[in-house]
């Protein structure tokens, strides 16, 4: 078998990845760094995100502030030390981008603008237009071209990972230009595979977002955190699922139902006003409008549409110019795939799955508790964004975790030896497996599409909005009958060249393994906190469960979840308050006084 | 509108095929369905080996370009009921000017080594720490080079391209852009390392200006406009070399 070796390996290209790859660089130019992706970087997922990144620079805000917003905003299971370090990094690495030539938007006099967003009670959001994402990202990548210790492997899939003697050595992956298998070793690894909505049938996600970091790192035994927490993003285009982005309501949009009437001050989060208002109505946090949602559906206030139901998103009152300077995507996006003008009509939104907030349990250096494991972006869970994320807060952490894991990863693999040679040994067997299940098995009765969409339902049903034991229950027998079908799987293509459909098969085996785990997290967790909500128990009870669900696999394929608990430093627990109430309210600071170091 | 639509793919893979040829696949036409949909039906229900790249399915990813009835489109951003006049019939194949790897996929790497080469990287002659603050810049300043920077790298400019393909060793208009999109930013000082790969035979004077790429560039970059605006300082460069000391040029001169 074939085998490459490097000191550090980034599984991923998107802002994680690519971020921690320039880290790792700049502390030790002798360190060879290897990025392996799936897709070329600049195609990761990340160029899709919209509205901004969070980073406290003007003068009327505070790092407290910040850390506030994103704490009561995440239900209080945040890890308050992670929310600590995340905001006091979070400027440095935006100015770090703006260095590397991101094309931030300005106001008249130079200085980087700052937007609203939905959660944070101050304009801390830096953006580039309603691309941001795509600029960073983009920045990301052209600024790595000229690191060159950093090799790429570019439409690498990576299958698995290779551990020896309690520690991460590598990866085997497949090229897929070619179909070579082949191990690439390495004294430490980092997953920056992003998220996993792919697991639902109606997401922002791109077709690339399976989950496949956290399913590599469950299997290999590092275990996964707050898998239950969903991120429903309240305005989706219906049937595509294409995100129109928070900012529009920032920037002075309405929710409406089909009556027209701005539906969200029923619902415990202010009262309508002209002018956007910080942390209120449409500024609320993203799962409370999204539960909003679901009640006016059962109110019969939404409208009905083949695509589901729908309210609507109203842009018209800001005018052309508003729109074509601040949300020129926004325009663009309903144009082109909704056929409709938002300067003259009316956007048909409705939620769709947009982001994990569970992930790979991480410490704040992107250390897992595998050795040598290390994961930094969506796809770990660190954690900073509890129970609910706050829009614009997942950007930065990409950067501030993904420069903190590449660092640490470098210094770990400057003590570490060469990988030894079993490793290879392991990376033959995953070869074989890799063979006889999928490229040249013939027989199976089981088409991939089949037993995907039959996954997507059934966590759609049983993981939405609102769970309850029963469905959660049913869901978790489902999910197992279809792992049992997926060893039927059946393959039309039998090529090693850019075999696609080899690769979607491995993604579906990815995503049943994480959407298991989503289903028994949220099984375990009876309580309702954040983005997760239990009919069955609809209050929270920090009693019991101000604590991270962590899940393990055991050997026999089956989980096991367990409780850790959350980190507190400053802010103890409190009701999260919107609307009139939180403008009038200070954050209650240094409730509890600080501990030594 | 046709509730069935016929799409003729082009199909090839090297392990089984000494040519590319096409397949004919019916599919249904729903209003919302861009070709995109259409391949990914196919896929998932007739056929599982039809090979192709996509991600985003919201025109920003810049993976799925393809041909569409001879045009150079991002299949995401192609509703199907457009060409529901046309015959009923759709045909889509490979980017054209690149090698194919299989079916509609194309090989890249070439593009890849060109971006490289113009050094699309923000330089900077000093280290300014950044506890002294971002570096400033007007919204005019920014607007000077915003267009050249929306490229997402689609490649369906040098597909249009005839100067790509005649000549493979052409740079071509995304990269030439990329440029560009630095060589005008406030806060770059690097137009001078750029120069000896655009003002070059390969670079920007093998472009003959036909203006295709900016037709089909699916998010309006007006690679063509970098173009023609770098020959013309370029020309001037030349012109001044003479009056000035080395290394002061008009890449340089921005708002
Ligand atoms: C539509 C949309 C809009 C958003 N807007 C915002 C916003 O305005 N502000 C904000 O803060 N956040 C936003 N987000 C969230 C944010 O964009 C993401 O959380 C973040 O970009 C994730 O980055 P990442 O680097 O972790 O992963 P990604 O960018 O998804 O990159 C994952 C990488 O892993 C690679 N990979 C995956 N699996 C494998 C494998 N098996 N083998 C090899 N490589 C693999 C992929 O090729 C890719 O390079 C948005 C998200 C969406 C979907
Ligand atoms: S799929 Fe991303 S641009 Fe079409």
């Amino acid at each position: 078998m074939d085998v490459s070796s490097h000191d550090v390996l980034l599984v991923g290209g998107g802002g994680a990845g690519l971020r921690a790859a320039i880290a790792a660089a700049e502390v030790n130019p002798q360190l060879s760094i290897a990025v392996v992706s799936k897709v070329y970087p600049m195609r990761s997922h990340t160029v899709s995100a919209e509205g901004g990144a969070a980073g406290v620079i003007k003068e009327d805000d505070s790092l407290d502030e910040h850390a506030y917003d994103s704490i009561s905003g995440g239900d209080w299971l945040c890890d308050q030390d992670a929310v600590e370090t995340f905001v006091k990094e979070a400027p440095q690495e935006l100015l770090q981008l703006e260095r590397w030539g991101c094309p931030w938007s300005r106001e008249p006099n130079g200085h980087i603008a700052v937007r609203a967003f939905g959660g944070m009670k101050k304009r801390r959001t830096w953006f580039a237009a309603d691309k941001t994402g795509f600029h960073m990202l983009h920045t990301l990548f052209q600024t790595s071209l000229r690191f060159d210790p950093i090799t790429r492997y570019d439409e690498w899939f990576v299958t698995k990972l290779l551990v020896d003697e309690g520690r991460v050595q590598g990866v085997v992956a497949i090229e897929l230009m070619s179909g070579r298998i082949q191990a690439i070793t390495a004294k430490a690894v980092i997953l920056c595979t992003g998220g996993c909505g792919r697991i639902f049938p109606f997401t922002t996600n791109a077709n690339i977002k399976n989950g496949d970091g956290m399913a590599l790192a469950y299997r290999a035994g590092a275990p996964l955190k707050d898998m239950e927490f969903v991120q429903y993003h309240p305005t989706g285009l219906p049937f595509t699922g294409i995100l129109i982005t928070e900012a529009a309501r920032s920037e002075g949009g309405y929710m409406l139902n089909k009556d027209g009437y701005r539906y969200l001050q029923d619902y415990n989060l202010g009262k309508p006003q002209p002018k956007p208002v910080l942390r209120s109505m449409e500024l609320g946090p993203r799962d409370r409008l999204s539960q909003a949602f679901v009640s006016e559906d059962q109110k019969g206030r939404t409208i009905q549409t083949p695509y589901g139901s729908i309210v609507h998103l109203d842009l018209r009152h800001l005018g052309e110019k508003v729109i074509n300077t601040k949300l020129p995507f926004v325009r663009e996006l309903c144009m082109k795939y909704q056929n409709i003008d938002p300067v003259k009509e009316l956007i048909p939104v409705r939620p769709v799955v947009h982001y994990m907030m569970g992930g790979v349990s991480t410490d704040i250096d992107g250390a897992t508790p595998l050795a040598g494991l290390y994961a930094a972006g969506e796809v770990a869970c660190v954690s900073i964004n509890g129970a609910n994320r706050l829009g614009s807060n997942s950007l930065p952490e990409c950067l501030v975790f993904g420069a903190r894991a590449g660092k640490a990863a470098a210094l770990f693999a400057a003590q570490q030896k060469v990988p030894n040679g079993s490793v290879l040994a392991q990376a033959t067997d995953e070869r074989k497996r890799l063979e006889s299940q999928f490229l040249f098995k013939t027989g199976g009765r089981e088409r991939i599409s089949t037993i995907r969409e039959g996954m997507q339902t059934t966590v759609e049903k049983c993981a939405g909005i609102y769970r309850d034991g029963a469905s959660l229950a049913e869901g978790a027998d489902t999910l197992r009958q279809l792992q049992e079908r997926f060893a039927d799987i059946n393959l039309d293509d039998h090529n090693r060249t850019f075999n696609t459909e080899l690769e979607a098969a491995l993604e579906l085996g990815f995503m049943l393994d994480v959407a298991e785990s989503i289903v028994q997290c949220a099984l375990h967790r009876t309580e309702s906190r954040g983005a997760h909500q239990r009919t069955d128990f609809p209050a929270r009870d920090d009693k019991r469960f101000l604590a991270h669900s962590i899940v393990h696999r055991n050997p026999d394929g089956s989980s096991r979840v367990e409780l850790l608990p959350v980190k507190i430093t400053r802010w103890a627990p409190g009701e999260r308050v919107y609307g009139e109430l939180s403008q009038t309210n200070e954050p209650p600071q240094a409730v509890l006084t600080r501990k030594a170091g | 509108m046709a509730d069935k639509i016929i799409l003729e793919v082009a199909r090839y893979s090297p392990e089984q095929d000494t040519k590319p040829c096409f397949a004919t696949y019916e599919v249904p036409v729903h209003k919302e369905w861009v070709v995109l949909d259409a391949l990914n039906y196919i896929k998932d229900k007739v056929d599982g080996s039809l090979t192709y790249r996509w991600s985003c399915r919201m025109g920003i990813c810049g993976s799925c370009g393809m041909m569409v009835n001879g045009e150079p489109k991002l299949t995401c951003a192609t509703f199907l009921s457009s060409y529901a006049h046309n015959g009923n019939k759709i045909r889509v194949e490979p980017l054209r000017y690149f090698p194919v790897v299989r079916d509609l996929v194309t090989e890249l790497s070439d593009f890849l080594v060109k971006l490289k080469k113009v050094k699309p990287w923000l330089i900077r002659k000093d280290t300014v720490p950044l506890s002294q603050g971002e570096f400033l810049q007007t919204p005019e300043q920014l607007d000077y080079y915003k267009q050249f920077s929306m490229c997402i790298n689609c490649t369906l400019c040098y597909s249009a391209c005839p100067v790509v393909g005649l000549d493979p060793k052409f740079v071509g208009p995304a990269a030439i852009a990329l440029a560009q999109r630095y060589n005008l930013d406030s806060r770059d000082q690097g137009a001078v390392e750029r120069i000896a790969v655009l003002a070059h035979p390969e670079g920007i004077w093998g472009c003959t200006f036909v203006g295709e790429c900016t037709k089909v560039c699916p998010k309006h970059v007006d690679p063509a406009g970098a173009i023609q605006q770098y020959k013309l300082n370029a020309v001037l460069d030349w012109l001044t070399s003479f009056l000035m000391p080395r290394g002061h040029n008009s890449q340089d001169v921005k708002p």
